[in-house]
């Protein structure tokens, strides 16, 4: 996704009682049963058409950004982890260039702090986070804080709308 | 947990045995990775792009929910468009003797998503407790860091939060493990 287009893409909208509801429901998770999608709108009283039919609305004006399963990475093998970077300011453009074309980055922020670029590695195998990260120190001249996870209490994104 | 009708996740995936995705698991894994097809009978349309049944995604799918391998599957709000725009992860600086404990009390606090101990990095990083938060405002924010903070008394040295300015980058979790063997 283009910085113009996340930076689009993220205003505010406004959602109706079915739409907040079938949120609010999903985000829970679909059962993992026959036919879940008519398990679900019977929960919340409306058709099962009508249900994906909102879902699809959802997803596809992105107010959802996605909808599927949450898969655990390391339980299937690979590594996972946060690092961050103290970036000068103004390098900051080309850091981001350097840090982005790394296929392991998969979400990086801006943060208020001297520590101000966030990242989260995924990557095939364990083994392979270190090297990404040497392979980021080299690329970018600057040393990166690794904070691998060593407990994790709650993983658990419930937005009340 | 339920085998059918499972709202929540499993509640120690670190207590489970190791789970060993094969060519199947993966297969699934990337049909699905970047979302659920949206049809009344959405594990057969993922069984007719691998090659199952729907009755075997099914089945597929229940075990690696057991397995702690898919956590739910959910919808995953943008949190900016549902006007959720102030986003800040708060570190903390806790006693390790107490930290598991307080991790624990943290995780359940209303308006905490993710939270995780971490490694510090002395001196510059002191911070081992990592709670995301998610308000409308930095107010709300605010007062979401002071229950915390009540939360987790004599034991926390200092804390900050970080909020986010700017996504960088947002794609999908590329998922390890999945694609190759």
């Amino acid at each position: 996704m283009t910085a113009a287009r996340t930076a689009a893409s993220q205003a505010p909208v406004a959602l109706d009682a079915t739409d907040r509801a079938i949120i609010n429901r999903l985000q829970d998770g679909l059962p993992l049963a026959e036919r879940p999608f008519a398990r679900v709108a019977e929960e919340l009283g409306i058709g099962e058409g009508r249900l994906l039919y909102r879902l699809e609305q959802l997803r596809d004006s992105g107010v959802l950004s996605r909808f599927g399963p949450m898969y655990h990475a390391e339980r299937l093998g690979g590594g996972l982890t946060l690092a961050a970077l103290r970036v000068p300011e103004d390098d900051y453009e080309r850091v981001t260039r350097a840090v982005n074309a790394f296929p392991e980055v998969a979400h990086n922020y801006r943060r208020e702090h001297a520590l101000n670029m966030w990242f989260v590695l995924a990557t095939e195998t364990p083994k392979r986070i270190a090297e990404v990260i040497a392979e980021i120190e080299a690329a970018t001249g600057l040393a990166v804080y690794n904070m691998p996870k060593e407990e994790e209490f709650h993983v658990r994104l419930h937005l009340p709308v | 947990m339920c085998d059918s009708i499972c709202r929540s996740e499993p509640d120690s995936v670190a207590a489970m045995p190791a789970f060993a995705p094969d060519a199947v698991d993966r297969a699934i894994v990337l049909a699905t990775q970047a979302g659920l097809p949206l049809y009344p009978d959405p594990w057969r349309a993922v069984g007719e792009q691998v090659g199952l049944s729907g009755a075997e995604v099914l089945s597929r799918m229940q075990a690696m929910h057991r397995a702690g391998v898919i956590r739910r599957v959910a919808a995953v709000p943008n949190h900016y468009r549902l006007g959720y725009v102030a986003n800040g992860m708060s570190v903390w600086d806790v006693d390790d003797d107490d930290i598991d404990r307080l991790g624990r009390e943290v995780a359940g606090v209303e308006g905490v998503s993710h939270c995780y101990r971490r490694p510090r990095h002395l001196p510059h990083w002191p911070y081992n407790l990592f709670a995301m938060l998610h308000g409308k405002t930095r107010d709300e924010v605010e007062h979401q860091a002071e229950a915390l903070r009540l939360r987790l008394g004599s034991a926390c040295r200092g804390y900050r939060i970080l909020y986010s300015s700017r996504i960088l980058k947002k794609t999908g979790l590329r998922l390890a493990g999945a694609g190759k063997s």
